[in-house]
């Protein structure tokens, strides 16, 4: 058993989410500035360097890289030797976002009702995800999501008969509908399996994943690459406007699903892919 | 090709603006999205009077960060156009020249802009820090409740933006 104070995961959450709406990872900013350098589109080109120089920008002068710094998205894995110390870990949680936001002058986006849609002016609830783990450490991945990406994102509930080929269409024309409004190049989370619910978590968990890293699985892997190829070709390009670099990666996750089904997410980020991860 | 506009837009030079150029804005031009677009239009049923003037304006689809001490405005790039799209055409039909957002536009906006010589510029998505730079004043002047989402009026210096869909109704996402 281990003792962990809650101001402790506050204080951290305070922190990523300053530094996620900073600091892009260096996975992320790697593929930019490659992606700048092999651009044959003159605008595209022109684009994908302005991103350069915004992440610049954003990292020297603590500007952040969007205005729209998102609503943050927190997973949880918290070992089952964790004992919390302190206020409810949701509480305290969000107390980090709160303070997060106010602190790093990010813009506060959240509406406490989705139909009355007044602003809860601190950017609180937190969406949170936890997971019970084995051990006795709490990980912790703060991922603020932007939502002109978000809208853009889809679950489809394919037939087993639908199988690779349905996935490989499905992804591509998520993209194909998201175009401009996604702000281009995007990095594309999917997940295949589970449930209705599932899948949707698994596409969400694969945009935290490092982008140089690939699945795991040889079909999956296999997958991966021939669907970031196949984005490239639709020449939807930076900003919309044509080219090459429509996606700068596309990560996927997997779990077993039911005997009837094919459930997949595509969850659609923007180049601005935030996530930090703190293991307590 | 690259152009230098100085505001208002006014339609004459509205319709020398041709999809696919690169055009630096200089001078005011005032924010709203979603919910102020939202308010702006209940007003008008009302028979209101608008918090700002229309006629020749451009508005850029815009909810900052909040400035730090020093700043003039925090991150400030462009929202999905799209989600205005119902509110657009009433207020180009008022004498609105010009929109900066992102993103696709539906064919009733596209029609409004051919008959009211408007045009759709697109500055570049999540870019907000660099194009933050470009604004050298803001003020909100209506709508203060709405935080992000306050009318604000601003004074833009060689503001980057690509027309994307001029008033002869091209559009370069095509």
């Amino acid at each position: 058993m281990r003792t962990v104070h809650t101001d402790n995961i506050r204080d951290a959450i305070k922190e990523m989410c300053i530094e996620a709406n900073l600091i892009l990872s260096e996975d992320v900013k790697g593929r930019i500035c490659t992606a700048a350098e092999e651009e044959s589109s003159e605008l595209g080109k022109k684009i994908l360097f302005q991103l350069k120089e915004n992440m610049e920008i954003a990292k020297t002068e603590s500007i952040p890289i969007c205005q729209d710094t998102g609503m943050a998205v927190v997973f949880m894995e918290i070992g089952q030797e964790v004992h919390f110390e302190g206020d409810y870990i949701e509480d305290a949680v969000n107390e980090g976002v709160r303070r997060g936001y106010r602190e790093g002058y990010l813009r506060k986006s959240v509406v406490g009702d989705p139909l009355l849609r007044v602003n809860t002016n601190d950017n609180t609830p937190a969406i949170i995800h936890t997971k019970i783990a084995a051990g006795e450490q709490v990980k912790i991945t703060v991922a603020p999501k932007g939502f002109g990406s978000e809208n853009m994102s889809r679950v489809c509930m394919l037939k087993p008969a639908d199988g690779e080929e349905g996935v490989k269409e499905a992804v591509i024309e998520t993209v194909k509908l998201a175009g401009p409004n996604a702000c281009p190049p995007m990095v594309i989370g999917v997940g295949i399996g589970g449930s209705f619910e599932k899948c949707a978590l698994l596409a969400k968990k694969a945009l935290t994943r490092n982008l140089d890293v690939r699945s795991e699985l040889p079909h999956i892997r296999a997958m991966e690459e021939e669907i970031l190829v196949k984005i490239n070709e639709l020449n939807i390009g930076p900003g919309g406007l044509g080219g090459k670099t429509t996606a700068l990666g596309v990560n996927i996750e997997t779990y077993p699903t039911h005997i009837a089904g094919l459930p997949v997410a595509i969850n659609i980020c923007c180049h601005v892919n935030r996530h930090v991860t703190r293991v307590i | 090709m690259e152009k230098r506009i100085q505001t208002p837009l006014t339609k004459e030079i509205a319709r020398t603006l041709h999809a696919g150029e690169y055009v630096y804005l200089t001078g005011t031009i005032y924010s709203a999205r979603d919910a102020a677009h939202k308010r702006l239009t209940e007003s008008l049923a009302r028979g209101e009077e608008l918090p700002l003037p229309l006629e020749n304006e451009i508005i850029y689809y815009l909810g900052p960060t909040p400035a730090r001490p020093g700043q003039v405005i925090g991150s400030a790039g462009p929202t999905t156009a799209s989600r205005m799209d119902k509110y657009a055409p009433k207020l180009l039909d008022l004498g609105q020249t010009g929109m900066i957002g992102k993103g696709r536009r539906s064919e009733e906006v596209i029609a409004s802009m051919k008959k009211n010589s408007a045009v759709y510029f697109a500055a570049v998505g999540g870019a907000g820090a660099l194009l933050s730079k470009c604004i050298k004043k803001a003020e909100v002047i209506a709508y203060e409740d709405l935080g992000a989402e306050a009318i604000y009026k601003l004074e833009v210096e060689d503001f980057p933006v690509i027309v994307v869909i001029d008033c002869n109704g091209n559009n370069l996402y095509h």
